[in-house]
């Protein structure tokens, strides 16, 4: 039933700038102080005080939308978002409503499917709201830090659909903002945040169905169950010929389901209208070509070098360059060795698992790194050897040759010492080489286990095969 | 010797530099003068008397060392109670801000305190400037120095009452629609409404934001010019305000008005006015003409419209503006509440005065979906249609010269239960604000039942230096009417 149907996906995205002081106030930005310390009259909107936009953030938006392809609008405006919130201290949020600073952009993503361009609609500055604190016993408490830190609001077009897409889009445009250096994206502080809008429809059909709002998810792994769950939601509504309501949903994270927050009745006029305390956003065109200037080489320019120069593919490519942290460090590492498809495979397989989420730090030197790849290229140690060594330097990082020299850890390439190893695994396992004879397949694997661990996990896996293969037929 | 209360700014700032009087002693004169008029007349909301007296003491200092005397300095003045004051409460005549001490200083009372003038304390208002009469005070009522039987007009009404008693040497106010010049025309005290963006809106407590500008009110047109002298100028934090460089004011004032061009646009002397008010003024337009300027008669079409969208505008904005009044941080929290749209609920039900709810309805009316475009939006294009409007005269004249309201001073709750016909009396005033102009309100003459009448001087923007050469002009022939009153 539901591969009958398609999902359709629009995402609004979240990211707070990095800028040094507030939007409208010269407060600093900085995460995690003690509440209620970075926070002054005019973003604690008090009588009387009046918003001074941060030239900064307008810079810090320009650059996010000349790197998504946006047509950079001459003229935008400000606008007030009313609506009543404790965390909200003046009841209106100061955004941008009908001329946003950035217009009509896109993006390039590769799934599993290949590569697909996804539409973005907008990209307007607003400053974020504050932040309830509940606290058993005491109460509802309101810490006012993040009140008027910078954010950016990036609406894609409805042009996803799948979860895949939903995250490789979300993944880019990550990387995107991080390579212009105009945010930290880290979704575990909420710098980035992920609205979800999803509809359904039976697949050839062109009408959009009613869809729903998620709000405020907070990393990939929900996101996707998220949608998941919400499209077989809709898709079970529809199918059974129900309706599916427009409301916003939030996702619980203990039962993995999507709840019903509020309706589309309930919703908020918002009474946008234009903030008079702020005069028009202007960006002169020697400023906008300023700005361009500052662009870096963005992750799709990497991407093309990586497949062309090191024969990557366009997947492997795209997970090198989704961090500008990472794909400076493969750069540096692959220009020591000969093996960057293979340094490659040893950072997209040991190094992205080593690595908690939302962190871009590799505490191994990247020469160390290539070392690795190097004496895994050349055969001075064996695959597993390789992990081993991505995991001991990541603990304490060292020189890999040194390493491997004093743990002796070089590969065992000698076939009458390894031949005499399977002709005693042979012996001592005659049901496996029943098994084997039988035709399991697997037997093998298991006797190449067994050779594996004589010698201490440093034996030439080919070698072994080879020798295993023959020995075994010849019996 | 006139008393020390009568004196005009100028002539106490003289006596102050010669060391002939104290600001102490101007201090003590007019907390005195206030101890005694303001049971009756009650102009001030807060009376800052210890205060007052130390600021006059530290300036007393200045003076006599002679080294950084200004011209305000140690001069006594009253503050509108919407423009916020550091350390002393600014409630905007409002139950919501009835306890509500702001930590900061308005810019312009940075500016008068880098003047080291003296403050004497914060003056009675409308609700969060709402109204013609200061009687939507939560407070207190305002009378009328002049007879107190009658209206001191608003929202500034406290500012206008505090000269005409005599009970400070100048005053802050706020305008809005009018709430400095036509409180200043029913007092018979100078009242001048800046040009929008020459004097800071940082601090001041937001009614309409792209209406609202601080003025004085003064004895007489030189202290008018002096007090904007210290005032007007460009202060970064407030976007609004335009960075150029301003005029000296008060050096302009004796150049006359030979060949000034001032027009007169009918639609301010339509059947709306009251014959005395509208004599009146005609007859300083004679007044004009027999000093060498030129009478112009012209009609600005588009003023038919500026009412409503004046009340569209300032509505709107003022629906946003106050929202921050809910009770979470600070001011008045209603006692009872459950839930937190109770918390919301009661307390803006039982912290808001009548008039302002009757503002915030309009205006969230105006700006909700469905009925933006045919209330706020088209509010926007008469806006744009009055500036050009004016635009248009100002090519051919210097200023323009209209009564300041169609009528003098109310009857004390003559208009109360009639908020339509309150409006009404803002007719000649908001076209300036929508237009973002200057105006000046003086007094040109006197009802038969002895009330003063005002008229309005409207300036291109930026001109207030044409509107105080044609107000002195004016004020040298009929003289001063508040000084002429006190004498």
């Amino acid at each position: 039933m539901y591969k009958n149907y398609e999902m359709v996906i629009g995402l609004e995205v979240h990211c707070e700038l990095k800028t040094n002081t507030k939007i409208f106030c010269s407060c600093p930005t900085e995460f995690g102080a003690e509440p209620n310390t970075q926070c002054c009259p005019v973003c604690m909107g008090m009588p009387g005080t009046l918003p001074v936009l941060n030239n900064q953030v307008v810079e810090y938006a320009v650059k996010a939308g000349i790197a998504t392809n946006c047509t950079i609008a001459d003229f935008s405006k400000q606008d007030r978002k009313n609506y009543f919130y404790p965390d909200l201290p003046k009841a209106y949020q100061i955004s941008q409503y009908d001329l946003p600073l950035c217009q009509n952009g896109w993006l390039d993503i590769e799934t599993s499917e290949g590569s697909k361009r996804i539409g973005i609609t907008r990209i307007h500055i607003e400053e974020d709201a504050g932040k309830l604190v509940h606290k058993e016993g005491v109460g509802t408490l309101l810490d006012c830090n993040r009140c008027g830190v910078p954010l950016i609001e990036i609406v894609s077009e409805p042009d996803i659909r799948s979860a895949e897409e939903a995250v490789a889009y979300l993944k880019k445009l990550r990387a995107i903002l991080l390579y212009t250096g105009v945010s930290d994206c880290k979704m575990n502080e909420g710098s980035l945040r992920c609205d979800v809008n999803l509809s359904v429809r039976k697949k050839g059909e062109t009408a959009f169905g009613t869809r729903t709002e998620m709000k405020n998810l907070n990393s990939f792994q929900y996101i996707l169950k998220a949608i998941e769950f919400e499209f077989k939601r809709q898709v079970d509504l529809v199918d059974s010929g129900e309706w599916v309501e427009q409301e916003t949903r939030r996702f619980d994270q203990s039962s993995g389901k999507t709840v019903s927050m509020r309706k589309k009745e309930d919703a908020n006029d918002y009474r946008y209208f234009p903030d008079p305390d702020l005069a028009p956003i202007v960006v002169d065109k020697k400023v906008l070509e300023l700005i361009r200037s500052q662009i870096p080489e963005l992750p799709d320019q990497r991407k093309a070098v990586y497949m062309e120069k090191y024969g990557l593919t366009a997947h492997d490519s795209e997970m090198l360059t989704s961090d500008r942290k990472i794909a400076d460090y493969f750069q540096a590492a692959a220009a020591k060795t000969e093996y960057p498809k293979l340094l490659a495979n040893l950072m997209i397989a040991e190094v992205f698992r080593l690595m908690p989420q939302d962190s871009s730090e590799i505490p191994v030197a990247s020469e160390h790194m290539a070392g690795i790849a190097q004496m895994l290229g050349d055969g001075t140690v064996n695959s597993s050897v390789g992990k081993k060594l991505v995991k001991d330097l990541w603990q304490n990082d060292c020189d890999p040759y040194a390493y491997v020299k004093e743990h002796q850890l070089e590969q065992i390439n000698d076939a009458e010492l390894l031949a005499k190893l399977a002709d005693d695994v042979i012996a001592a396992n005659p049901k496996s080489v029943d098994d084997y004879k039988k035709g399991k397949v697997a037997a093998s694997k298991a006797l190449m286990g067994q050779v594996m661990a004589k010698t201490a996990g440093k034996g030439n896996p080919v070698l072994i095969q080879e020798l295993l293969e023959k020995k075994l037929s010849e019996l | 010797m006139a008393k020390i209360v009568e004196l005009t700014v100028c002539e106490l700032q003289k006596k102050l530099k010669s060391r002939e009087l104290s600001s102490l002693e101007a201090t003590q004169a007019y907390l005195e003068s206030i101890d005694s008029s303001d049971k009756a007349v009650g102009a001030y909301l807060t009376v800052t008397s210890e205060q007052a007296l130390e600021a006059a003491k530290a300036a007393d200092k200045l003076l006599q060392s002679g080294e950084n005397v200004s011209p305000l300095t140690g001069v006594p003045a009253g503050i509108k109670d919407n423009i916020c004051t550091k350390g002393v409460k600014t409630t905007c005549a409002s139950k919501m801000l009835e306890n509500f001490v702001p930590p900061y200083d308005a810019h312009v009372m940075k500016k008068l305190n880098e003047q080291n003038f003296v403050s004497l304390g914060k003056l009675n208002m409308d609700e969060f400037a709402m109204g013609g009469t200061t009687e939507n005070s939560y407070y207190q009522v305002t009378r009328n120095p002049r007879n107190l039987s009658y209206v001191p007009g608003g929202s500034s009404g406290g500012s206008a009452a505090a000269v005409a008693a005599n009970e400070a040497a100048f005053t802050l106010g706020s305008d809005t629609g009018g709430s400095i010049r036509q409180p200043a025309a029913f007092c018979g005290v100078v009242g001048m409404k800046p040009t929008y963006g020459s004097v800071s809106r940082n601090g001041l407590i937001a009614f309409a934001s792209s209406l609202d500008q601080i003025g004085p009110l003064t004895k007489d047109v030189r202290d008018s010019a002096l007090i904007m002298d210290a005032i007007a100028g460009y202060d970064a934090g407030d976007s609004t305000s335009v960075k150029r460089e301003y005029d000296s004011f008060s050096s302009c004032l004796e150049q006359g008005v030979k060949g000034m061009k001032i027009a007169l646009p009918k639609e301010f002397f339509d059947k709306g006015i009251a014959e005395e008010v509208r004599n009146s003024v005609l007859a300083a337009a004679k007044t004009y003409e027999s000093l060498g300027a030129q009478i112009v008669e012209t009609s600005m079409e588009s003023l038919s419209w500026a009412l409503p969208a004046y009340y569209v505008i300032s509505s709107a904005e003022a629906s946003s503006n106050l929202s921050r009044f809910d009770g979470v941080r600070y001011g008045y929290r209603a006692a009872e509440y459950s839930t937190m749209e109770e918390l919301y609920k009661n307390t803006r039900s039982e912290g808001f005065g009548k008039e302002v709810k009757r503002r915030i309805m309009l205006g969230s009316f105006a700006l909700s979906s469905g009925y933006y475009d045919a209330y706020y939006k088209k509010a926007l294009q008469v806006r744009t249609l009055i500036v050009r409007d004016f635009q248009r005269v100002f090519e051919e004249c210097d200023c323009i010269l209209t009564p300041v309201a169609p009528t003098a001073a109310y009857r004390l709750g003559e208009k109360v239960s009639n908020p339509l016909e309150m409006y009404m009396g803002d007719i000649c005033t908001v076209p300036v604000n929508i237009a973002g102009l200057p105006a000046l309100s003086l007094p040109c003459g006197e009802t038969a039942d002895g009330l003063p009448v005002g008229m309005q001087l409207i300036g291109a923007a930026f001109g207030e230096k044409t509107l105080y050469r044609a107000a002195y002009a004016f004020e040298q022939v009929q003289g001063a009417y508040h000084l002429h009153k006190t004498k």
